[in-house]
């Protein structure tokens, strides 16, 4: 618990009657590179935007480096670097400019600011732009400024929206890289649709979608479920019920490749997600390990969502809800186009899912 | 108050950074020369009150075009987010950005100066009411700098922004010249938020309380404004 850099506890923010975000809980430890899974729209940006105290959650509230976003925003803000979505710079000023301005503000004057915008620029490998105006640079070269302005105050913590989202390839890889390289002494959060991006890159992925959490785990894990069969087991916890014994009985069936304790939903119930390690169906197996082992069975499942799968349903779930109908007059005409353009891939996306799910099945 | 003066820089070297400051102080000058030196010599008179006539008038139209983008073009870029998220108050910020406006508008006062050694080489001028007419001015400047970044942090767009500005502004010029047209009751009220009427006791070298009362308290109700409604992001 203490070692945990972020700390979101049931983090809930409405716009009027929608419900952006649902009682979203995490937490993000030291070193770890979280990403940020989900739609457009599902409630990535919002939760990032509480982080970083730029809006205020509507329900519970979140810690980061163990300063509270209501009681001491002025040390969350000191805590974290934070590169909004976009990478909005100030696009009149010498990227130079720029970086002594963030210095500044900061609290980091003379030869300390100097040594430190040396180091984030370095960092970033922005020497050969350091003399130009924002406006003229790449949108490769502006996501580096925008990663070197958050890294001035070498801050324990990152939060990055969407840092790859409209980079090429090439300049996406360069990014990914550097992410990879702060990321090994940072705690670092990242949102993006982008599956192959998660997988690369973090520790650890929380999928969200319509504003509630529906999945944490590592990319390995993703990938597991993703390919193969799983099976979920409800246990009743008691004295034969015992989390570590039933943990090894379920281990010992034949065709049992791995056993995991999940995080429980109810009192007295155990859950474990089971691996097979051929793709022959081993409910039979299970069961008769319940009743050798005289534990109570409660529930037994067998699971083929593939990550694939699960992300198109959220995707296409997504594409039907109007986003944010509550906004202030003047944006409603910009975000109601914007989420038209947001349905519109989504569709796209989840056809070309769908095409490729067909291909796989087919050969 | 590090941050504020960071934040204020910021804001007036912008102007600099790109033509804005360049456009609108020649366009000032050009303007206010014309209309100032074109019926000077008429008048025969050593004085610059009219000088400071059209340059309060000048006001009403520049000052909302150079506080428009204050807070509504941080808000369409985006770049308000990362200025926020930095460790500043809300204050600080809407503070900064007031001073980063005044700082333009002492240029542009002080690239007047030269108009009134001119007159002064010409004759006999009374300093006095140069002085107040100045210090006048200048609680215009903030007054109407208010007023424009009140306006311009309710949207994102700038062109909103700016005629928003300059429609509160030219009520607070017209107002007391539709004062024959109104009921004789109101007369005081209206008479009293009349911005020229505030202006002509203090080019006439009278600077009482009232006056600068009336300007500082417009400057401190719409800056006041303009900071609830960068906070109000935090709820909505």
């Amino acid at each position: 618990m203490s070692n945990a850099m972020i700390e979101a506890r049931d983090l809930s923010k409405s716009y009027g009657p929608v419900h952006a975000l649902k009682d979203v809980s995490f937490e993000v430890s030291r070193g770890e590179v979280l990403g940020f899974l989900g739609p457009n729209g599902a409630g990535k940006t919002t939760t990032m935007k509480i982080l970083t105290c730029f809006i205020a959650p509507s329900g519970g509230t979140a810690k980061i480096n163990g300063a509270d976003v209501f009681d001491d925003p002025m040390g969350v803000r000191r805590s974290i670097g934070y590169l909004p979505e976009s990478t909005p710079l100030y696009t009149e000023m010498l990227v130079l400019e720029y970086l002594q301005f963030v210095a500044k503000m900061r609290g980091y004057t003379g030869t300390d600011a100097r040594k430190r915008i040396k180091k984030a620029v370095e960092q970033t490998s922005l020497e050969d732009v350091i003399a130009k105006e924002i406006r003229a640079l790449s949108k490769g070269y502006r996501q580096r400024v925008g990663l070197a302005q958050a890294l001035v105050h070498e801050p324990p913590v990152l939060i990055l929206d969407e840092p790859m989202s409209g980079l090429d390839p090439n300049q996406a890889a360069e990014i990914r890289e550097l992410i990879k390289e702060i990321g090994r002494e940072r705690t670092v959060i990242l949102s993006t649709h982008d599956l192959g991006e998660v997988q690369v890159t973090c520790d650890r992925v929380l999928i969200i979608s319509k504003g509630t959490l529906v999945a944490d785990d590592t990319p390995e894990e993703l990938r597991e479920r993703s390919g193969k069969a799983s099976y979920r087991l409800v246990v009743a916890e008691d004295a034969q019920g015992d989390e570590a014994r039933v943990r090894d009985l379920l281990g010992k069936v034949k065709g049992v490749d791995r056993v995991r304790a999940r995080a429980t939903e109810a009192k007295g119930e155990l859950i474990f997600a089971v691996t097979p390690s051929g793709s022959s169906d081993i409910r039979r197996d299970l069961f008769q390990a319940a009743v050798d082992g005289k534990f109570a069975l409660l529930g037994l499942e067998k699971k083929a969502e593939g990550l694939d799968a699960i992300f198109r349903d959220l995707t296409t779930g997504d594409a039907g809800v109007p986003s944010k109908p509550t906004k202030t007059k003047a944006a409603a005409s910009a975000e109601d186009k914007k989420a038209e353009a947001r349905a519109k891939k989504a569709a796209r996306d989840a056809a070309k899912a769908e095409a490729d799910e067909d291909e796989e099945k087919d050969s | 108050m590090n941050n504020l003066t960071t934040i204020a820089g910021r804001q007036f070297r912008s102007y600099f950074n790109g033509p804005i400051a360049y456009i609108v102080i020649c366009v000032f000058l050009l303007v206010l020369g014309f209309l100032f030196w074109q019926t000077f010599f008429l008048q025969e008179r050593a004085t610059a009150r009219e000088m400071f006539n059209y340059f309060s008038l000048i006001n009403y139209f520049t000052l909302p075009a150079v506080t428009m983008g204050l807070l509504a073009e941080e808000k369409r870029t985006g770049t308000i987010e990362l200025l926020i998220t930095m460790p500043v108050s809300d204050a600080q910020v809407i503070l900064g950005k007031f001073l980063g406006v005044l700082g333009l508008y002492l240029v542009m006062m002080l690239l007047t100066l030269p108009y009134v050694f001119s007159i002064a080489s010409l004759g006999d001028l009374d300093w006095g009411p140069v002085f107040s007419g100045y210090f006048g001015l200048l609680l215009q400047g903030m007054a109407l700098i208010g007023i424009g970044l009140m306006c311009s942090s309710f949207t994102d767009n700038q062109l909103i922004a700016f005629f928003a500005a300059l429609a509160i502004s030219i009520f607070f010029f017209l107002v007391d010249k539709f004062l024959p047209l109104m009921p004789r009751e109101l007369h005081g009220i209206l008479g009293f938020v009349s911005m020229d009427l505030h202006l002509d006791l203090l080019r006439r070298g009278v600077i009482a309380v009232r006056d600068a009362l009336f300007f500082l308290s417009v400057t401190a109700l719409t800056v006041l404004v303009a900071f609830r409604a960068l906070e109000s992001r935090r709820w909505s």
